[in-house]
């Protein structure tokens, strides 16, 4: 098989990033229009919508809990959304990050304050470049945020990893596909605790302790720019009600 | 869709027992926080199996069982045999468990036992090519969960290992594109031996091997796969609580002077 390169000989990824470098991210709140709240994220390639419904009363009956909402949560990946395609039957892979995103998710709401109801998110990945459970992380916390529901705090996700010996932080599909480790992490900056945290692959103790800092780290970075992308939503907002308020009151005739 | 379970039947009042004992320091069994219960591993109880063990962890019991089957390979590895994890969660081992496709629970079980064989490369499965692209060996590990009294990954990490340790083929050539089986058997090709161990943290303790009581009143767990040269080779959090950065570090440190012990253990019991 044809020998990979994933670092340069000055250190640089194939994508010309530093090792602890991420991608470039975009996010974007409440972009649908029935959903109680929703975002975008494109973090590298991938694109990733996130939409939550609720509070709302559980059904079928039997789901709902006496002392809390129940929490339920989807992560699905297009057809189209890798080099060949996916079939769009639920994976294994699917439905065990479904189970983990929303372990993720939950310690951040309030799920107390709305007994018998479920507050349902949904996560869906148009295109996927590596890194997609955190990216829907990300885009899930702000669409929940956007719904309106009582958080503590919001949750970012990203991942660090192992290319040819050295840990950098938020791989590439290509470096996801061959490089040593992946670590995927989602993390709440204010309380300082994990939500999130898997890996797969082989990593020294020291290894993965300065895996955890750089993915700890890059997380708190999303989380900036999450509040940003809250505040460009609501910013607006506020400023359109401000119009409104100031316009001159329309005439009334006599 | 995944969701948020049903709390356990536990009374308030005996969780309460579980959580303050263990505040203390101590076990309702009267282990140490970081003691295994005992733990009893027979190799080889399913002589229809190419491999089979069978794990006792205190009351938990679990039975793996390794089938080797011809197969395609998948495209990207041509070359490679195939290695495939699931779990079983029989109805008769617990109250909750219910008959029917496997739940996320197991899902995520099978998968994270999967892991840990896969990444740690455990078994050599360039050596199960037949005719590549083509036809190569298809090694099934089932993990039969019998009796849930907690802790069931690190039951099953190691019921896995002990069957794959255990399993025998017949050693063969190849003609024409197809296995010629020997009388002569042989081990399966091992390289490495995971072990998975996982922290529970139950309010601010963390212990290990919970059994399901203790369980049942946890905030999270961390399951951490090491290798024979302890790297770490998967992890995976579960529940609805979190850790700091802080706790997964030393989690992953004692898992790895932990994972040793167990290892010697499965491995001791191979002739």
């Amino acid at each position: 098989m044809e020998e990979v390169r994933l670092l340069d000989k000055n250190g640089l990824r194939v994508d010309g990033r530093r090792l602890d470098e991420l991608r470039p991210l975009k996010l974007e709140v409440g972009i649908l229009d029935k959903a109680d709240g929703s975002a975008y994220i494109e973090h590298g390639k991938n694109k990733i919508l996130a939409a939550v419904y609720g509070p709302r009363e559980a059904q079928p009956r039997h789901i709902a809990l006496a002392d809390r909402a129940v929490l339920r949560c989807r992560y699905h990946m297009a057809p189209f959304s890798t080099e060949e395609r996916k079939s769009p039957a639920p994976s294994r892979r699917e439905l065990e990050l479904s189970k983990v995103i929303r372990e993720a998710l939950e310690p951040s709401i309030m799920s107390e304050y709305f007994p018998r109801a479920t507050i349902d998110i949904f996560i869906e990945v148009l295109q996927a470049d590596a890194g997609t459970r955190c990216a829907g992380i990300t885009a899930a916390s702000l669409a929940l945020a956007d719904a309106g529901i009582p958080m503590r705090e919001l949750v970012a996700g990203c991942a660090a990893g192992k290319v040819e010996g050295k840990v950098v932080l938020d791989l590439s599909d290509l470096e996801d596909k061959k490089g040593d480790a992946d670590l995927p992490v989602a993390f709440m900056p204010k309380s300082n605790v994990i939500g999130l945290l898997q890996m797969d692959g082989s990593m020294t103790e020291d290894e993965f302790k300065q895996a955890l800092d750089m993915a700890v780290d890059a997380c708190r970075r999303i989380y900036e720019m999450q509040r940003e992308a809250l505040r460009q939503k609501y910013h607006l907002v506020k400023e359109e009600s401000e119009a409104k308020e100031e316009a001159p009151a329309p005439e009334v005739k006599q | 869709m995944s969701l948020t379970h049903q709390h356990s039947p536990v009374a308030k009042l005996e969780q309460r027992t579980v959580v303050d004992i263990i505040a203390k320091g101590k076990r309702l069994d009267e282990r140490g926080t970081q003691d295994y219960r005992p733990l009893t591993i027979t190799l080889g109880i399913i002589e229809k199996a190419n491999g089979s063990a069978q794990v006792y962890l205190g009351k938990t019991k679990v039975v793996a069982g390794v089938k080797v089957e011809i197969g395609t390979p998948f495209q990207d590895t041509p070359n490679e045999g195939i290695l495939t994890v699931n779990a079983e969660f029989v109805p008769m081992a617990s109250p909750t468990f219910e008959a029917g496709p496997p739940d996320e629970n197991s899902i995520e079980l099978a998968r994270v036992v999967d892991r840990g064989i896969r990444e740690s490369k455990a078994i050599d499965l360039s050596k199960l090519c037949i005719d590549p692209g083509k036809k190569v060996f298809m090694v099934f590990v089932d993990i039969y969960i019998l009796d849930h009294d907690g802790n069931l990954i690190d039951a099953a990490g190691m019921a896995a290992l002990g069957a794959l340790v255990s399993a025998k083929m017949h050693e063969f050539d190849v003609k024409n594109g197809a296995p010629v089986f020997k009388d002569k058997i042989m081990p399966l090709p091992m390289k490495n031996y995971p072990i998975a161990i996982t922290a529970t943290k139950i309010e601010n303790s963390i212990i290990l091997d919970p059994s399901l009581e203790e369980e049942q009143v946890m905030t999270c767990r961390l399951t951490v796969t090491t290798d024979k040269d302890d790297r770490v080779v998967a992890m995976q959090k579960g529940g609805l609580g979190v850790l700091t950065p802080d706790e997964a570090k030393q989690i992953v440190s004692t898992a790895i002077s932990k994972s040793r012990d167990l290892r010697s253990k499965i491995l001791s019991k191979v002739n």
